[in-house]
């Protein structure tokens, strides 16, 4: 099997599942307990959270567990609308955000709030300047994704946090889910940065775990009410064994990861280069500084993005078309659509998502089996 | 830039007339205590100034070290040179880079041992200034009160330049004072007092006392933490624990409630001071701090007091809660003394304790325990452990969990 699908999930790593086994079955005490063995998941959940904090550089108390992606950018956003409604109504983000961001917001739209949805260039990315536009008196959050999720897109944090500096109290938020391991530290948490999303399964740790950063001083209303878990903002009894699992899979994705990131531009190069002269190929990602190293999407003109992922899959390699979230619904990326790609090629999109345990000969594999089904496609190709 | 060596300025032991060679030496042994895992590192504490020569040693964590230790004033990282003024120029350049900002003053002041040096002291000041105002326009001269002051020191090993002066902890050489025995609870305000005690220079040692199963380990654990966090500064603390439950129960027992609390806190003391008797210590320390809590009155003191002709020193009696708390902070015991575990000091704690207690009922109803035998049963289950810098009580597994993790 070639797993191509990595921005969609990753393989859980074997020494991170084997930390999860041992803390469910050697650790499994409650924080909350009074007792020593309660408190020796307390340390432990403690030390997860201090090697966390150590790797992005922030303290360990602007770390805060979640379940995922999906629940961190609902508590930054919906606890940014509670906590600052009195202060104002609008917030700003771009048409490209992942579903867990847009619908999150189409929700508060729902409930009274106005929400400014910026487009992008056709190479995907917002501008600075609009976000500079479109900032007014009663703006409370400006929430953009540091990598998009379907083209790979890196967004101009810097550039907005720049804009930011002059409205201190508006709350930047950063999606940094498809951003771990790519060597976008500074960017991700660059000094304006007041939030950001992280999700552990994309970095290789299990499922229904994740974390945000919430810089000292932020302050967000909690969607969890409860035991008062996590400083009182996320109740519920912490996955400890989970947690743990996933410091250790973020210490595993973050060494050596500038190597990863170039093995991971090698393997995707070589599948450019074969496939970017073909007539009836559209690649969406850019080779530049300005996409990420592990994304690659591209359509094959007249071809449905479901009849190509089928097509691989037929040969084990497995991709996807432009996101998991949307795949199986009849829907066209949003990505695609708001960099201004006619809707019949959107819908011809697919995505190849690597990871840096991906090797140059999958990639030749890709391309030979991506002739083979290229020449197939032959007689219903748009020429 | 490749720094040489820190030099390391001393404070009021300057001003210390003819007891500063016991100082310097025992600022030295100080240093090179805490210095003792950097092999390469060499410790020269001369009359003047203290070198420590780091032989190749990244300056980072020495410098970080030196900021604990009592009895330096400043110290600046030094670059050696040799006696060539053009690698002076040079130097103080590529120092400067890394802390101009615009609208900086700086002068140069120049120290010449080796009189054979060709140019003299101002001429020194006057090349080397000009060569780094050219360098850096934006500069000006300030010679009272400059933002940097970059040092040349010609000495006959070479010329040595610094352009960066950090501020110490200042105060005495831990050791020059005689020893003391501080009462260490686990709260705010008794690892302040520690502190501020040994910045004069007193070689402490932690008395705490704990009442299992009324007080849990991690009440102890947290007290052997801040301990290890007051440690950095000196290399070694030593921390005595003396078990208190069959007091505590006692005076539960027999003592009348408002007085409870008086009792216990003279049992307290007795039981310092004994150890202070058998340990060489000239003074008891507390963290007490006027008028906070009912043992904490003037009445209150006395009353306790009573038991003792040795001093009872407390270094932050005078300080408002949020002035401890600024301290607390700067010296890193702060989160510590704030997680929430019991200490023998609440337990017991009577809904009104006396806040005017009166000192000839505190004698009698002392006089209702056997206080010999107590406090010789205390005595005899005393622990003393050695505490250093780096050690992790409160996570014990801390090496374990980084396997898992």
């Amino acid at each position: 099997m070639i797993y191509f699908d990595n921005s969609a999930t990753t393989q859980a790593d074997a020494s991170v599942l084997e930390t999860y086994t041992k803390v469910s079955q050697s650790i499994w005490g409650n924080p909350s307990s009074l007792h020593n063995f309660g408190e020796k998941a307390d340390k432990l959940l403690s030390q997860s959270r201090q090697q966390i904090a150590d790797i992005l550089g922030v303290k360990k108390h602007e770390i805060f567990f979640t379940s995922g992606g999906t629940e961190g950018d609902n508590w930054v956003i919906k606890g940014t609308a509670i906590a600052k409604r009195d202060f104002g109504k609008h917030l700003i983000t771009t048409q490209i955000e992942h579903p867990a961001v847009i619908n999150t917001m189409q929700q508060l739209e729902q409930l009274g709030y106005e929400v400014t949805y910026l487009p992008v260039d056709k190479s995907g990315r917002v501008s600075a300047d609009d976000v500079a536009a479109a900032i007014r008196p009663d703006t409370i959050l400006v929430s953009v994704m540091a990598v998009n999720n379907e083209v790979g897109s890196i967004q101009p944090l810097d550039e907005i946090g720049a804009v930011l500096a002059d409205y201190p109290k508006i709350h930047f938020h950063v999606d940094a889910v498809q951003a771990v391991g790519k060597g976008l530290w500074d960017l991700v948490l660059n000094p304006r940065v007041d939030f950001a999303t992280f999700s552990g399964h994309k970095f290789h740790a299990p499922r229904g775990t994740g974390f945000i950063y919430m810089k000292a001083g932020k302050k967000i209303a909690p969607l969890m009410s409860g035991g008062g878990q996590e400083s009182n903002l996320r109740s519920g009894t912490e996955n400890v064994p989970a947690i743990a699992a996933m410091a250790k899979a973020l210490r595993i994705v973050t060494t050596n990861e500038q190597s990863k990131n170039q093995q991971e531009q090698a393997v995707r190069k070589i599948i450019i280069e074969h496939i970017k002269d073909q007539p009836n190929i559209t690649i969406f990602s850019g080779m530049d500084e300005h996409f990420a190293p592990h994304i690659l999407t591209f359509a094959i003109a007249g071809v449905r993005g479901e009849t190509i992922v089928h097509a691989f899959e037929e040969q084990d390699i497995y991709i996807s078309t432009t996101s998991a979230c949307s795949s199986k619904k009849e829907q066209v990326s949003g990505t695609l659509m708001a960099m201004h790609t006619p809707e019949k090629l959107a819908t011809s999109a697919v995505r190849v998502s690597l990871d840096a345990t991906n090797t140059i000969a999958e990639a030749q594999a890709f391309n030979r089996a991506f002739d083979s089904i290229y020449a197939g496609f032959g007689k219903i190709m748009t020429k | 830039m490749e720094y040489t060596e820190i030099m390391v300025r001393y404070g009021e032991l300057s001003t210390k007339g003819k007891n500063i060679k016991d100082f310097i030496n025992r600022l030295g042994s100080n240093t090179m205590r805490a210095l003792h895992d950097f092999p390469e590192v060499h410790v020269y504490p001369k009359r003047d100034r203290m070198h420590v020569v780091l032989n190749g040693t990244d300056p980072e964590p020495i410098m970080k070290r030196l900021k604990l230790i009592f009895g330096i004033q400043t110290f600046s990282p030094v670059v050696q040179l040799r006696k060539e003024i053009d690698a002076v120029y040079a130097a103080a350049i590529e120092m400067m880079q890394e802390q101009v900002k615009p609208g900086m003053t700086f002068k140069v002041s120049t120290k010449r041992s080796d009189k054979e040096f060709s140019m003299d002291t101002n001429a020194i000041n006057r090349e080397v200034g000009s060569a780094v105002y050219e360098a850096f326009p934006d500069l000006t001269v300030d010679v009272k009160n400059p933002d940097i002051e970059i040092l040349v020191d010609v000495r006959q090993n070479g010329i040595f330049i610094s352009c960066e002066t950090i501020k110490g902890a200042g105060g005495f050489p831990v050791g020059t004072a005689g020893k003391g025995m501080m009462m260490l609870s686990g709260g705010i305000d008794s690892p302040v007092a520690a502190y501020l005690g040994m910045k004069r220079g007193v070689d402490m040692e932690m008395i705490h006392f704990f009442s299992p199963p009324y007080t849990t380990e991690q009440a102890l654990a947290k007290s052997k933490q801040l301990t290890e966090v007051l440690s950095q500064s000196v290399g070694a603390i030593k921390f005595i624990q003396i078990p208190f439950t069959e007091i505590q129960e006692t005076i539960k027992e027999k003592v009348p409630e408002g007085y409870l609390m008086t009792v216990q806190r003279r049992l307290m003391l007795r039981l310092s001071v004994a150890m202070a008797e058998k340990r060489g210590g000239m003074a008891i320390f507390n963290g007490e701090a006027l008028g906070q809590v009912a043992s904490q009155t003037m009445e209150s003191m006395m009353a306790i007091n009573d038991v003792t002709t040795m001093p009872v020193i407390r270094p932050v009696v005078s300080m408002d809660k949020t002035e401890i708390i600024k301290v607390a902070e700067e010296i890193g015991t702060f989160d510590l003394s704030i997680m929430p575990f019991e200490d023998c000091c609440t337990i017991f704690a009577p809904p009104s304790p006396k806040t005017r207690p009166n000192l000839e009922k505190a004698r009698q109803f002392e006089e209702l325990i056997d206080v010999e035998g107590l406090m010789e049963r205390a005595l005899a289950a005393t622990k003393i452990v050695t505490i250093k810098p780096g050690e992790n009580y409160l996570n014990p597994d801390e090496d374990i969990f980084a396997e898992l993790l």
